[in-house]
């Protein structure tokens, strides 16, 4: 065996009382795509943040080309030929993409924007150089860091779930992408919960479970059941099936929506029509920066329409197009953003009083003042029934991991029992553990009555949840497709913009 | 080639949780930090510091009579302070409360100006409460371009102080000039009923200073205890969080700007029926600007704005102290105000924020 590129050797790390690594070992040979894999806060994100000099480990050392290495920043692991992707986006919102780039790499706007459409083009990662960041879909910003990172040319390439956002077509040519890196002599360490994925793509996988390694293995003489024992430590729990239902009412419906931004760079939506009845999930699938964002918030509210279109959108049979998010919300809706940080939750605010931003019609007020007891009682509730992993519910919410947070904001929505709930990307960033106790809550909840919106750009989690699907392309959204009598490909055509004539269209 | 790849300087590097300690620690850090380099000046400048310092820390504590002028002084800069921090926390930056406070002083002077015969204990509480009403309609003129037409409320409300200044100066050498005054730009002297009542016989305290201690009790559980201090809050810290909760924008700003001008309003009347007596041009001696600090200083905590308006209080006192005893230039005083805000404002970055000294690095020979 050749000697590796990198090489750890009993490293810890601890904050405080958490042990986030103990002792863990791993070997990355040069031309190798090497997985980690584990659950939330098995150690994967520190264990990277260590490699790529983040955070300095307590203990243990790191070879790099056979030589020790400590780094002190990031910026010296990129000298050294580390390049990293990041789960959680480190771009200026108010620059354009040539410009976030060019705080990284030197170089001339024009010569950069041309390197930026060839590697978009060769690597399915297509973005408009000089759009703004801000009118960015989170999945376009995932394309833009992954860009970033590969104009610095790295020896050694950390992804942090990198496929969570694209669609099947291009994470098979993210995929090429990373054969062909591994080909040309870069090692790639892909950070994943997906293991069906890992099972394709990685020649070695590291499985972290409590800050602990319990496995090397090549995750092609595995099959995904062995792998998530190995990971969660107990077999999977299995998908919960649904009933069979019809002919509910209807909770939501929008007909014949149009809507044209005030942003240049927003996308705008034309003749939106769908329904949603009790006892019904309807899945929204596609690329993010398709008009999702601009649906959802036309949804909740947060948009408003201007006047003359008023009486597109109905919920539990009113014209809900004049009214406000609040509003809305008394109604019976209830609804969970796919920004979690900012927008469903207030970083700096506890759990407490993040429970509050919504749930404050569950008697958690006596006479316009907070009542704690009641508050406090409902953040235990939630932390407890979602299995949210925190210290207490005084925790601030900016300090939780992006899946127990998403387990608090879903568990808190839930919890407020809506007539209609709307979940834009249920799981995104969840532990496999915990998302596949969401979505069996989603399904129990529909066998109860509820009407569920999901919005999801995983196809798996629609095929596993939803009645029917409707896919958003450029604006535009497909008719309803039952899903069990639909193939993801052909989900996938219009996901592309390739209608399909042979789907099944609901009447 | 080098060992050390650059990183000597310390970085800054965000805390999961807000420090206490900082919070503690940053207002007498700043406090320390401003005063060295203030000491400094005055060095430079040829003052003896032991003087200055002993004038303008020490000498208003030193007898009951300047600390009553403290007290004085410590009330408008509390009531105005509170009313701005609520509105800060909501990311609302009224800057014009010292038009507010004008208009306050305006409508108070109403009653004792047109109704100079007038007498029973209705006379000056009705003042006070014009006078809120006063600041909260000035300051309600931002309110309504910032929601109607996003004018922002910084340019806005601090335009309308300069205007505020000249609305007072027309009705003084105007309408409103004592015709007994000898052509002074003042109004009559207020009759006895339209003065608030003194609180310590002997000095000029009144009881505007317990209002502005209970109206800070108020403040506190509106802040901290109310559901509509909560939603002014996470408008502040999380707008998007506010919108996707449906917590109305335009309410959060119509609510900040009434309650910074009704504050405001309100010490503008208890200045004219207190320590004045009358309306005159020189009513306001820039509270409105110095209660921004002692908003921030109070780290925009109700119980911490009590302590940052009788410190400010001392430094007014204490600079008019070191202008006679230590011949200090009235400029200084403004000086150390502004850089005892600015300290404050590197000190409460710490707050948020810790500075760590990366390990110098040695990179593998390559």
């Amino acid at each position: 065996m050749t000697a590796p590129l990198l090489s750890l050797r009993g490293i810890s790390k601890s904050y405080g009382q958490i042990r986030a690594n103990q002792a863990i070992d791993l070997d990355v040979p040069p031309r190798s795509i090497h997985a980690i894999l584990g659950e939330n806060g098995a150690g994967k994100s520190t264990l990277v943040k260590l490699i790529y000099g983040v955070e300095q480990p307590d203990s243990g050392t790191i070879m790099w080309k056979g030589a020790p290495l400590s780094l002190a920043s990031p910026a010296e692991a990129r000298r050294a030929g580390i390049g990293m992707v990041f789960q959680h986006f480190s771009l200026f919102e108010t620059l354009t993409v040539v410009e976030n780039i060019r705080l990284v790499v030197p170089g001339r706007k024009a010569d950069l924007a041309e390197r930026i459409r060839t590697l978009g083009r060769d690597f399915g990662l297509e973005v408009d150089p000089f759009a703004h960041v801000h009118a960015l879909s989170v999945g376009e910003r995932q394309r833009v860091e992954i860009i970033r990172c590969l104009m610095t040319n790295p020896k050694l390439l950390i992804l942090d779930e990198p496929t969570s956002v694209l669609p099947p077509q291009s994470v098979e040519k993210l995929f090429d992408t990373l054969r062909r890196l591994r080909d040309g002599g870069v090692s790639v360490l892909f950070i994943s919960h997906k293991l069906e994925e890992i099972r394709a793509i990685c020649d070695h996988a590291t499985i972290l479970r409590g800050g602990r390694v319990t496995g090397h293995l090549d995750p092609r003489e595995h099959d995904v059941h062995d792998l998530a024992r190995m990971m969660i430590g107990r077999d999977m729990p299995e998908p919960m099936p649904a009933l069979a239902r019809s002919g509910g009412d209807k909770r939501l419906e929008i007909i014949g929506l149009d809507y044209r931004p005030d942003d240049p760079f927003a996308v705008p939506l034309s003749g939106i029509s769908l329904t949603v009845r009790s006892g019904e999930i309807l899945g929204i699938a596609g690329i993010s920066g398709n008009g999702q964002t601009e649906l959802a918030a036309l949804i909740s509210g947060e948009t408003e329409l201007p006047r003359e279109q008023r009486d597109r959108i109905y919920m539990m049979g009113k014209d809900v197009g004049a009214l406000d998010a609040a509003t809305r919300r008394r109604l019976g809706f209830a609804f969970v953003p796919e920004d979690r940080l900012g927008r469903g939750a207030v970083p700096e605010m506890s759990l407490v009083l993040n429970g509050l931003l919504t749930a404050h019609p569950l008697k958690l007020l006596k006479h316009g003042l907070i009542d704690r007891k009641n508050a406090a009682a409902f953040a235990d509730e939630c932390i407890r029934r979602y299995d949210v992993r925190t210290p207490g519910p005084e925790t601030e919410a900016g300090a939780l991991s992006g899946g127990n947070l998403q387990k608090f904001i879903v568990g808190r929505e839930i919890m407020l029992s809506p007539k209609l709930l709307f979940v834009a990307q249920p799981t995104w960033g969840v532990d496999i553990g915990a998302a596949s106790a969401i979505r069996r809550r989603l399904v129990t909840l529909r066998n109860e009555g509820m009407a569920i919106l999901v919005i999801s750009e995983e196809l798996e989690e629609l095929f596993e949840l939803c009645d029917s699907i409707q896919v958003l392309h450029n604006g535009k959204l497909s008719p309803p497709l039952v899903t069990r009598d639909t193939r993801p490909e052909e989900i996938g055509r219009y996901m592309i913009g390739a209608r399909s004539p042979s789907g099944k269209v609901l009447a | 080639m080098s060992a050390f790849s650059g990183t000597i300087l310390p970085v800054f590097v965000r805390r999961e949780h807000a420090s206490l300690t900082a919070t503690l620690l940053a207002p007498p850090l700043a406090l320390a930090t401003a005063a060295i380099l203030n000491l400094g000046l005055y060095v430079l400048m040829g003052r003896d510091p032991a003087a200055v310092i002993y004038a303008m820390l020490l000498e208003p504590f030193l007898s009951w009579a300047s600390f009553s002028e403290v007290l004085l002084k410590a009330g408008p800069l509390l009531l105005i302070a509170q009313g701005l921090a609520i509105g800060f926390r909501a990311k609302v930056f009224n800057i014009g409360a010292e038009g507010q406070f004008i208009l306050g002083a305006i409508f108070a002077s109403a009653i004792p100006i047109w109704f100079p015969q007038a007498t029973g204990q209705w006379i000056w509480p009705l003042m006070l409460l014009l006078g809120a009403i006063g600041g909260a309609f000035w300051a309600s003129i931002t309110a309504f371009w910032r929601v109607r037409l996003n004018a922002n409320e910084i340019l806005v409300s601090l335009m309308l102080s300069l205007v505020a200044a000249q609305l007072l100066n027309y009705l003084l050498l105007g309408p409103w000039k004592d015709p007994a005054g000898f052509n002074f730009p003042q109004s009559v002297m207020f009759q006895y009923d339209a003065m608030v009542p003194i609180l310590i016989p002997g000095t000029r305290v009144n009881v505007s200073v317990l209002l502005a201690l209970m109206l800070s009790l108020a403040a506190w559980v509106f802040m901290q205890r109310s559901f509509t201090g909560y939603k002014l809050q996470v408008g502040g810290l999380a707008p998007r969080a506010a919108g996707y909760a449906g917590f109305s924008e335009g309410r959060a700003i119509w609510l900040s700007l009434l309650i910074g001008g009704f504050a405001a309003g309100l010490a503008g009347a208890a200045e004219v029926a207190g320590p004045l007596g009358q309306l005159q041009r020189s009513i306001s001696t820039g509270y409105g600007y110095a209660a921004i600090i002692v908003a921030y200083l109070g780290g925009l905590h109700p119980i911490g704005i009590v302590f940052s308006a009788l410190f400010m209080a001392v430094l007014y006192i204490g600079g008019d102290n070191a202008m006679v005893s230590a011949n200090l230039p009235i400029a200084a005083v403004r000086v150390f105000q502004g850089s005892l805000l600015l300290a404050y404002l590197v000190a409460v970055a710490f707050v948020r924020y810790r500075l760590e000294w990366r390990r110098p690095a040695y990179r593998s020979p390559s």
